[in-house]
């Protein structure tokens, strides 16, 4: 906005500078009140749990007590849940994110047989209904007798068709043709003006498929649902659904309410943390993939 | 920047010439592509073709599951559920999306950065943990939601009934995914040249026409490739309904949708031959539904 246009519309400006910001301010409230909930739930007894109100802390500060049963629930199984997570997700996301790196260079600075045939792919696995995939894997992986293995869940994850287009549009930007000649004219190999100019310059890029992979896995549920079925092997996601599904069927779980949502707590603030410490990654690159698709 | 570290070293090396390195570039994606990509789809398309007999083995059936699964009506109502669903969450999503990162983009409002992140945020809970949580919110008896309305006086409608559910579901979406596609919009709305936006003050076009006048069409491209990509999550809705089951087995029932039903055949009903026809022909509903959005945007355009 430039001066002209504020003080010609002065009043009018400031009216609206009040009425946006409070229709911003409102749906913030949506997005935040199931988070704090989750907070207050996580710091009650059960029984406030359902006699308290829900948007509120209880007298009976129970969160601790809380974090004690969610740790030592099945001699500590949602440590292990923790650890697989964090296992899974970081292996296949810096796999997902190089293999994304190297792939979305070949098709953002060469030009090749066959490159047209594999974009529309890349862009056409998109589309396939994870059932599609998933199903078929599994009876595959399990005549190989894979299935419960961490390998039955890190190596699918390491085909990351989203990071491969966000890499290649960044690529395309971030990397001058004219530098990756200049390289060549100096002599130096494919590989090495890769290793040397080009990687340091993709940097950001990579950043961001980096934390979009490990967000894409974290996340995820279907896969290690179908490939994993013991417990000490889940991720939290897999691990958390199964505690709900106890606690709401009254099999005597009616004690883990809280601890459900105790865990839900501890699970989302290190993803959050994640986010708030390396917005300037995501912010930009989420972009650049948009912008340039 | 440009000549440091580039001079060709004197050690020995291999030097890959530029018509296969972007081969070797490849392979490594390439590889799993296939392996975890391609021959899945080969296996799943190839059993698909076969039938579990009766006694020893299976048999082969040629498309007989394609043609049973086509009279299905348990699929196809999963299908209707799916559109329902998108017909009903995306335009929401995408519109106040759109919106918000047009208030954003024009610096109007106080705290911007606070409001781009905050609505970002969710996007970082999973979805099994955003489900579980709003499954707590909508719980008829302890759930804050009743509470409120209880102690205002009214009743709050049961949120997993069938009337509710697929709102309910839609919600949790648009919970989720509204602040990615709003930062996804921010960013081309900020790549868009500022002397354009000095150009139509002067011209004295005010903000509100500027920014859906001359912004938003400017954005179109991108608004097209997100709702391609909201139509294809949508109607591989899956998570959501799987676990909102447990506390509404009379609502969700083995083939709400179309992948819940494949999951189901699969390891409930032993008949993964049959799942594979059902995935597949899920598939083509996909590819069939975006193909005819991407037709109906492209005749709009060229009018």
């Amino acid at each position: 906005m430039s001066i002209v246009g504020k003080s010609a519309h002065s009043a009018k400006f400031r009216r609206n500078r009040w009425l946006l910001t409070a229709i911003l301010s409102l749906y913030f409230i949506y997005t935040f009140l199931p988070l704090f909930y989750v907070i207050t739930a996580a710091t009650k007894s059960n029984q406030d749990l359902f006699s308290t109100f829900g948007l509120w802390f209880a007298a009976d500060f129970q969160l601790w007590e809380n974090l004690e049963t969610l740790f030592t629930i099945q001699d500590g199984i949602f440590l292990k849940w923790m650890a697989n997570t964090a296992y899974y997700s970081s292996v296949s996301a810096i796999g997902a994110a190089l293999f994304a790196t190297f792939a979305g260079y070949a098709f953002a600075k060469y030009t090749f047989f066959g490159k047209k045939l594999m974009l529309a792919l890349v862009l056409g696995a998109v589309m396939i209904p994870q059932t599609a995939l998933v199903i078929p894997m599994f009876l595959m992986l399990s005549n190989l007798g894979l299935t419960n293995t961490p390998l039955a869940v890190i190596l699918p994850s390491l085909v990351f068709p989203p990071g491969v287009f966000l890499m290649w549009a960044y690529i395309d930007d971030a990397i001058s043709n004219e530098l990756i000649e200049a390289g060549r004219m100096d002599g130096a190999g494919e590989f090495h003006i890769f290793s040397s100019i080009a990687f340091r310059m993709l940097m950001p890029g990579f950043a961001t498929v980096l934390i979009l992979a490990f967000v894409a896995n974290w996340n995820n549920y279907f896969l290690p649902l179908v490939m994993l079925n013991k417990p000490d092997m889940f991720p939290i996601t897999v691990g958390l659904a199964q505690l709900y599904s106890t606690a709401i069927s009254g099999t005597g779980g009616v004690l883990l309410f809280t601890v459900v949502m105790t865990g839900a707590l501890v699970s989302i603030v290190p993803v959050i943390a994640a986010f708030l410490i390396m917005q300037r990654f995501w912010q930009g690159g989420l972009g650049a993939g948009g912008v340039k698709a | 920047m440009t000549g440091r570290g580039v001079k060709a070293r004197p050690r020995n090396r291999v030097i890959v010439n530029k018509t296969i390195a972007p081969y070797l570039f490849l392979a490594p994606f390439a590889l799993f592509f296939v392996a975890f990509l391609i021959v899945p789809l080969i296996y799943a398309f190839d059993i698909s073709l076969y039938k579990k007999a009766m006694v020893g083995g299976v048999r082969f059936v040629g498309f007989d599951n394609y043609t049973k699964a086509f009279a299905d009506p348990k699929f196809w109502e999963g299908v209707i559920v799916l559109f329902k669903f998108a017909f009903l969450q995306i335009p929401i999503m995408i519109a106040t999306a759109l919106v918000f990162a047009l208030i954003l983009d024009s610096g109007v409002v106080w705290a911007k950065a606070f409001f781009r992140i905050s609505f970002f945020l969710p996007y970082a809970v999973p979805a099994v943990i955003a489900t579980l949580i709003w499954s707590y919110l909508y719980g008829p008896a302890y759930g804050p939601i009743g509470q409120t309305a209880r102690f205002l006086g009214f009743e709050a409608p049961d949120f997993v009934s069938p009337e509710w559910i697929l709102g309910s579901i839609a919600n949790i979406a648009q919970w989720q995914f509204m602040g990615y596609n709003m930062i996804i919009y921010f960013a081309a709305l900020q790549a868009i040249p500022t002397d354009l936006e000095e150009a139509s003050v002067v011209d004295g076009a005010s903000a509100f026409a500027f920014a859906t006048r001359i912004k938003l069409p400017m954005i179109v491209p991108t608004i097209i490739v997100t709702v391609v990509f909201s139509i294809i999550g949508a109607l591989q809705l899956f998570t959501e309904p799987f676990l909102i089951q447990n506390m509404a087995r009379s609502v969700i029932n083995s083939n709400f949708t179309p992948n819940i039903y494949a999951y189901n055949l699969t390891f409930v009903g032993q008949q993964p031959n049959y799942a594979a026809a059902i995935s597949f022909l899920l598939g083509g509903v996909i590819a069939v539904a975006s193909y005819v959005f991407m037709l109906a945007v492209n005749r709009r355009k060229d009018r």
